[in-house]
């Protein structure tokens, strides 16, 4: 369960005069959000895990540095990114395009996949390990600079400021971004999510036959 | 003000986050009112943001947890002696 952020600034104090075990507690409601920013940016799983117990080593070593201003979260997304960061330049080298460029070119308009005969795909649907799958490898297929942004934003749930500030971007480029991410998915996703659509003969069909 | 169907794309996650001033906000509404392709669009949009942020989507490795505060445990007991 998650701690109010008056209980959290409590644990917080606490473990700085001296009680170092509640670190434990203070840090499982975010276990998997820190796992999740770094997969998304590195992009293999060993690579994550590793990065994610590095990501909370060093955030019980500075917690001292840690100020109330901010949330705990975005505090340790912002260590769980740098920490990303600090991997996919040691695997990559510098293969990959850059996270957050500061500016933004005009790009041609984003033309989305049109259709007339759209259905949605229900939540019980996400049972299936294809779909999940499927989900996954379109939010990686995304430019590195617009996968960042929808990570934080549409998936860890941070609000515009706080993405902002971590990314160290203005809050413009935080909506661009986060539009041409969500426009790139729905022209992938959507021609094989019409596929699974029920009704439309995709897996409900093939799930009664 | 009217909109065509370009100018609505434009502002889908506008849209989506709430965050159109109400002038325009309006020119959206009416136009989804009888645009079956935007209105598919935005649909479509909203599925995949509400299927990609759904908790299953991601999974932690089995022993992810169990790992990390092993970990943390014996880092902490190094430090602590220090």
């Amino acid at each position: 369960m998650k701690a109010t952020p008056q209980e959290e600034a409590a644990l917080i104090q606490r473990i700085l005069a001296g009680e170092s075990e509640l670190f434990h507690d203070l840090i499982r409601p975010y276990e998997k959000l820190v796992y999740v920013t770094i997969l998304t940016i590195v992009r293999n799983e060993a690579e994550a895990e590793d990065g994610a117990q590095e990501t909370m080593i060093n955030a019980f070593r500075h917690l001292k540095t840690f100020r109330g201003d901010a949330k705990f979260s975005t505090w340790l997304v912002t260590i769980a990114m740098n920490e990303a960061r600090k991997r996919l330049r040691r695997v990559k080298a510098a293969s990959e395009e850059p996270l957050e460029e500061l500016t933004e070119e005009k790009e041609g308009d984003f033309t989305p996949a049109v259709l007339t005969d759209w259905r949605e795909i229900p939540l019980e649907a996400l049972e299936r390990k294809e779909l999940r799958k499927r989900l996954r490898e379109a939010v990686e297929m995304l430019p590195g600079k617009y996968r960042v942004v929808f990570v934080l934003r549409d998936i860890e749930g941070l609000n515009q400021e706080e993405t902002r500030a971590v990314l160290g971007i203005n809050v413009t480029l935080v909506k661009v971004r986060l539009h041409r991410a969500r426009m790139m998915l729905q022209k992938h996703l959507v021609p094989y999510l019409k596929s699974e659509a029920p009704g439309r003969g995709g897996f409900f069909r093939r799930w009664f036959q | 003000m009217k909109l065509d169907c370009k100018h609505v794309w434009e502002h889908i996650s506008g849209y989506l986050d709430q965050q159109l001033d109400p002038a325009l906000l309006e020119a959206v509404e009416r136009h989804l009112e009888t645009c079956e392709v935007c209105s598919a669009i935005l649909d479509s949009t909203r599925n995949i943001l509400v299927l990609t942020a759904d908790d299953r989507t991601y999974e932690l490795p089995v022993g992810y947890s169990e790992r990390l505060h092993a970990k943390l445990k014996a880092v902490m007991a190094t430090e602590n002696q220090e």
